[in-house]
């Protein structure tokens, strides 16, 4: 019985390797296509003169090699090229937003935990966490730059706020559904630990944590994104130099000559936020064990 | 081994608030050591309500109940019985082997007690190849075998099973009764089993309660005086089907004043 539940296991491990050969294929294919739509769209409009919804002209919309070869060129005036100032810039960004990331999700996760277990605190705190998130971040950042700042060692400086900033989208996403997960565990298995006389410590830890993880892991990826924005758009009020941020800010001023740098920027954030995401998802695969069917 | 009961139930009431239901009335019943008892009714008449009561999972209105001579709630927290329901509830994230250590896992078992005890359960219910499988890979009828050694990994005194093999096939049903038999068999231990079967608690007991509802009572007790060890020869016993008989009479006497879906029911179970 178990030799042929071992050839089912190897099987499904082969098809697996498969269907991931199959997908980079895809995604290949795919990023191909779009560049390919986005030469022809730029093609048809400039040859046909159409003006509409925008005139297609090089500042508009750069070839895509003038992009990709802005990757390879000094920004400024002896500079090293702009994809190496790109990078470490990205990591001045990623290390923002990893921090922020671990300090939101901390945070969404301990809130989630206290609400489930008080309908009195569920009733009294959570219009506050979403009215939290109804104010733009762009409003607030200021604010906890002056907040923060102060307070911080010598080595968080300015980061360290940006951080603050990134965890403040983040915890909210991963606090609602932490608090769904742990509200949607099986009555019956709820059940099951009354009959071993389980303490509420207990039914959290083997029980309600357990079974909330796909819900957790939902949040945790769209946290993934928002913390790359929030690390971002945080940076842009503290006046932070190092950053994806701050170099948004200055490419922005020269857009009208040299429109390539910003969008060489942008695939590099974009770039964060899917390393960031694919992080989160093979953290999922690692940790989340459930049913093969309830994964798609 | 005394003869201490190891159920007792003495003059229970259970009125449910909502909708002001009597769901048991004056239940009287004593369950002796290594008796396997099945309750068996028509939907509504209180048998699920009765099995909860026994593991202080619904509170009686009136009357009191002990287990090994405790109070409900005592026995529950001392862990004097297993249970099985309807569903497996198997949590999916745990292999098999970790889903039979939940309970030793809450009891403090050390990690060789567990794996030892853990190792005995899948022997005792033939799985010892699906250690390492979860839950999802198992059939319905794997996954309560599953549960029955979850009940049963911490040895508790009494067995309580709510409509364990309900959700399941005939032929599966049928291997599984065979099999709890044997597992009783070996353990000593007592059961009280839910039913809709009326073949079933004939085949598996030494005592059937027959109960009907509205309110919720026991319309009459069958001992099985078939012998023992039963086996697939049972069922074709005339024994068997006279028995078998007396329980239905009981239920058709009270199933006068039926609904007629309930009146259905009644005849699908028959």
């Amino acid at each position: 019985m178990s030799a042929v539940a071992i050839g089912v296991r190897e099987r499904r491990r082969r098809d697996g390797i498969e269907r991931g050969a199959r997908r980079a294929l895809a995604v290949v294919l795919l990023l191909l296509a779009v560049v390919g739509l986005y030469e022809l769209y730029r093609w048809v409009w400039s040859s046909a003169g159409w003006t509409w919804p925008f005139a297609v002209t090089p500042v508009s919309m750069p070839h895509v090699w003038t992009i990709v070869k802005a990757f390879g060129q000094p920004a400024q005036v002896n500079q090293p090229p702009l994809i190496q100032i790109l990078f470490h810039k990205s990591l001045f960004t990623m290390k923002e937003a990893i921090v922020g990331f671990a300090l939101g999700a901390l945070i969404g996760f301990f809130l989630g935990v206290v609400l489930v277990h008080s309908r009195l605190l569920r009733r009294g705190v959570v219009p506050y966490i979403v009215a939290s998130q109804t104010i733009p971040i762009l409003a607030i950042a200021p604010m906890v730059v002056v907040w923060v700042n102060p307070k911080l060692p010598g080595p968080l400086q300015g980061w360290g706020a940006v951080a603050v900033i990134a965890a403040y989208l983040t915890f909210f996403p991963v606090a609602i559904n932490t608090l769904r997960g742990l509200q949607a565990v099986d009555p019956r298995a709820l059940e099951l630990m009354r009959t071993y006389a389980a303490s509420p410590w207990t039914v959290l830890w083997k029980l309600r944590v357990p079974s909330s993880l796909p819900y957790v892991f939902a949040a945790l990826k769209l946290a993934a994104t928002a913390c790359v924005v929030g690390a971002i758009i945080g940076e842009l009020p503290s006046g932070l130099q190092s950053g994806l941020g701050g170099a948004i800010l200055n490419f922005n001023q020269y857009y009208s000559i040299e429109p390539q740098e910003l969008w060489a920027t942008n695939v590099v954030a974009a770039l964060v936020g899917i390393l960031f995401f694919v992080t989160v998802v093979i953290a999922e695969k690692l940790v989340v064990r459930r049913a093969p069917e309830r994964i798609e | 081994m005394n003869d201490q009961p190891v159920v007792q139930i003495e003059n229970v009431t259970k009125v449910f608030p909502r909708g002001n239901v009597t769901a048991l009335q004056d239940i009287e019943l004593s369950i002796a050591p290594g008796e396997f008892v099945s309750l068996i009714g028509p939907s509504g008449c209180g048998k699920s309500t009765l099995l909860r009561v026994i593991g202080d999972l619904v509170e009686p209105t009136e009357g009191s109940v002990t287990v090994n001579g405790k109070p409900a709630r005592r026995a529950r927290v001392d862990h004097d019985y297993g249970i099985v329901f309807q569903d497996a509830v198997l949590f999916d994230w745990r292999t098999v082997a970790k889903n039979i250590a939940v309970p030793l896992e809450l009891l403090g078992w050390s990690r060789d007690r567990r794996t030892q005890r853990v190792d005995e359960m899948l022997d005792l219910v033939e799985l010892a190849g699906f250690a390492d499988h979860h839950p999802w890979q198992l059939s319905g009828g794997m996954q309560q075998r599953v549960s029955i050694a979850r009940a049963l990994a911490f040895e508790p005194a009494l067995l309580l099973m709510d409509e364990p093999f309900g959700a399941l096939d005939e032929m599966t049903r049928e291997r599984l009764n065979l099999e709890l038999l044997s597992i009783w068999q070996q353990l000593g231990s007592t059961v009280v089993f839910v039913t809709h079967s009326i073949s079933e608690a004939v085949f598996l007991s030494t005592r059937v309660v027959v109960m009907s509802p509205r309110p919720g009572r026991i319309a009459g007790v069958v001992p099985i005086d078939l012998a023992s060890p039963r086996g697939v020869e049972t069922r074709e016993d005339p024994r068997f089907f006279e028995l078998v008989t007396q329980v239905r009479e009981l239920l058709r006497k009270r199933g006068e004043h039926l609904l007629p879906e309930e009146a259905q029911l009644l005849e699908a179970t028959e």
